[in-house]
């Protein structure tokens, strides 16, 4: 459990804990989007291409799941070029799976919380910051590991 | 956002407990994991499965299909394979180095033994015997299948994707939510076609840039499309389902009078309002298709590439015909399903198109593996999600047109095209 000041709560998609600057970005595809040696948005369409997804709370509004973002997903968790949290506005079931099956094969956590629009646009004022989401059983907990967030309305 | 709260049966719970063995309980824990995420508030039984985990991004993907083998695991109900990496009849197609095409062709065997049908076919709704019935649950990945499996077949699924489609093959169960239940079927979008001049209406051409419209527009909801001709060919409705699932996150479509669930508009909205009434004009069907077109229509065309998703046994017929015994002048590559070939073994149907100097790709795809004389250059090609991830996954030019036009175009060595119905 991380401890800092809670900013958000959410529906756990897959559960675990994880921390890192909160990297918020426009929706990418893992398959076909991310590079899995290095975690870099390949997207030649996405604003952030050449950003990497390693070791951030990607927040994004939804996955744009392909079938095989699962796959890309648990490669870059597999190789350590993956996100440590991802926070979505919308649910998906795909790059659920993906973070299930890392945390089955590899013991390695990347928590997936879906919020709602409140909580998503709390989670986007804190851009850059670090971030620790703690997502377990049926709650995910968001909190703000350091001040630097705007959290005025 | 609250919570769900998963019930599991005695059986379910029996699975998590690992009495059917240690590969089922890792199933049931992972199908618990996602339906808990789902908010599914029980699990339901599954008739089969289509499994996308057998194409190989990395070594994930192995480490996954081999902890099942390990523990001992195979599939418990009726289970079709994707698309891999590799044609596996015809070795020397595929151009992967040696450290990928190792575990690519190792993932494939695996699925096969865990009790895995092996198809390789990311259409296996064309083959007998893989078609579930109205109203069946399934559990289907790859995105162009489950579009047909809820829209034209009326069999339920959800937008499965790799990894989880094997857990719920090995526990027979999926989550009771989404597209399996009934409400959620409810189309939301209509796309009304009337203002479409017959010509257009009838023309193959229009199906897959319609699809790709449909998936702009209708992003992750259930669209009906009225208007079309009533009783629409299989291979016209897999063309709409297969650009849908490209451009947009479309797990259903209806097409009022072809699709079970659409006898009628009021059928499809289940009686009730529509969120949207989108007109579609002829102006935008060619906008579709133009952003579609990465190539100049007046390019030097360097290849033809059909068949994604994999060509049924029709749609080789239709090439068969449209060659009319003439040899091509360009590579030309179709990919199908073993199963569709075995199917015509008693034709001259493979023969006929070897002959024409056009080679027959099975168990993979032209999109996404590499094969030998590596396709580049500007290519024609009659598949809206070919042309939609071509690009970007081959670096190729791309230009549209339908599957007798690629033919032709080919034969001729340059692009010949039709471009009146889009008037």
């Amino acid at each position: 459990m991380t401890s800092g000041l809670e900013i958000a709560r959410g529906h756990v998609l897959a559960a675990g804990h994880g921390s890192g600057t909160a990297f918020v970005t426009d929706p990418v595809s893992f398959w076909g989007g991310v590079s899995a040696d290095d975690g870099v948005i390949i997207d030649v369409h996405h604003r952030d291409r050449g950003r990497s997804v390693a070791g951030t709370v990607l927040v994004m509004p939804v996955g744009r799941g392909s079938s095989s973002a699962s796959a890309v997903l648990a490669e870059t968790l597999r190789v350590g070029s993956g996100p440590a949290a991802i926070l979505l506005a919308s649910p998906d079931i795909i790059l659920a799976a993906g973070s299930v099956v890392a945390r089955e094969l590899y013991g390695i956590e990347c928590p997936i919380v879906e919020l709602d629009a409140a909580s998503f646009e709390a989670v986007t004022a804190c851009d850059g910051a670090p971030l620790g989401v703690d997502a377990s059983d049926d709650l995910a907990v968001i909190r703000a590991l350091d001040e630097e967030c705007d959290l005025d309305p | 956002l609250g919570a769900g709260a998963l019930i599991l049966d005695d059986a379910d719970e029996a699975m998590l407990a690992g009495e059917h063995g240690a590969a089922c309980a890792l199933g049931m824990r992972t199908v618990v994991a996602v339906a808990e995420g789902m908010r599914a508030s029980r699990l339901l039984d599954i008739t089969g499965a289509h499994i996308d985990g057998c194409i190989y991004y990395g070594r994930v993907c192995l480490d996954w299909a081999l902890r099942f083998r390990t523990l001992g695991g195979h599939v418990r109900v009726p289970t079709t394979l994707n698309i891999g990496l590799l044609d596996l009849l015809h070795p020397g197609l595929t151009d992967l180095p040696e450290e990928t095409a190792r575990p690519a062709r190792e993932l494939m065997e695996t699925y096969v033994e865990l009790g895995a049908n092996p198809t390789f076919t990311c259409a296996p709704y064309q083959l007998a015997g893989s078609r579930p019935g109205f109203g069946e649950h399934v559990a289907w990945a790859e995105s162009n299948a489950i579009v047909f499996a809820n829209s034209v077949l009326g069999a339920r699924t959800n937008r499965y994707g790799d990894f989880f489609d094997i857990a719920c093959a090995v526990t027979g169960r999926a989550p009771a939510a989404g597209l399996h239940l009934t409400e959620p079927r409810r189309a939301r979008v209509v796309l009304d076609v009337s203002a479409l001049s017959d010509a257009l209406l009838a023309s193959d051409v229009l199906y897959p840039v319609l699809g790709l419209l449909l998936g702009g527009l209708a992003g992750n909801r259930v669209a009906v499309i009225d208007g079309l001709p009533a009783g629409l060919h299989e291979d016209r409705l897999k063309a709409i389902g297969a650009s849908a699932a490209s451009a947009g996150a479309v797990a259903m479509f209806h097409a009022v009078g072809s699709t079970p669930e659409a006898a009628t508009l009021a059928d499809a909205l289940q009686g009730e309002q529509p969120e949207a009434v989108v007109p579609v004009t002829p102006r935008d069907l060619r906008a579709a298709r133009d952003r579609l077109q990465t190539a100049r229509p007046d390019a030097a065309l360097d290849g033809v590439c059909v068949g994604t998703p994999h060509a049924s046994a029709d749609e080789l017929r239709r090439i068969v015909a449209a060659l009319d015994g003439r040899h091509v002048r360009i590579p030309v590559w179709v990919n199908t399903a073993r199963g569709i070939l075995a199917g015509l073994a008693e034709t001259r149907v493979e023969e006929a198109l070897r002959d024409a100097g056009v080679t027959v790709v099975v168990d993979t795809c032209t999109y996404t593996a590499p094969v030998v004389r590596a396709v580049r250059g500007t290519v024609m090609t009659s598949s809206g999600k070919w042309a939609y991830y071509a690009p970007a996954n081959l670096g190729v030019e791309v230009v549209f047109g339908s599957l007798e036009e690629c033919i032709r175009s080919a034969v001729a060595g340059r692009i010949v095209r039709d471009d009146d119905f889009w008037a």
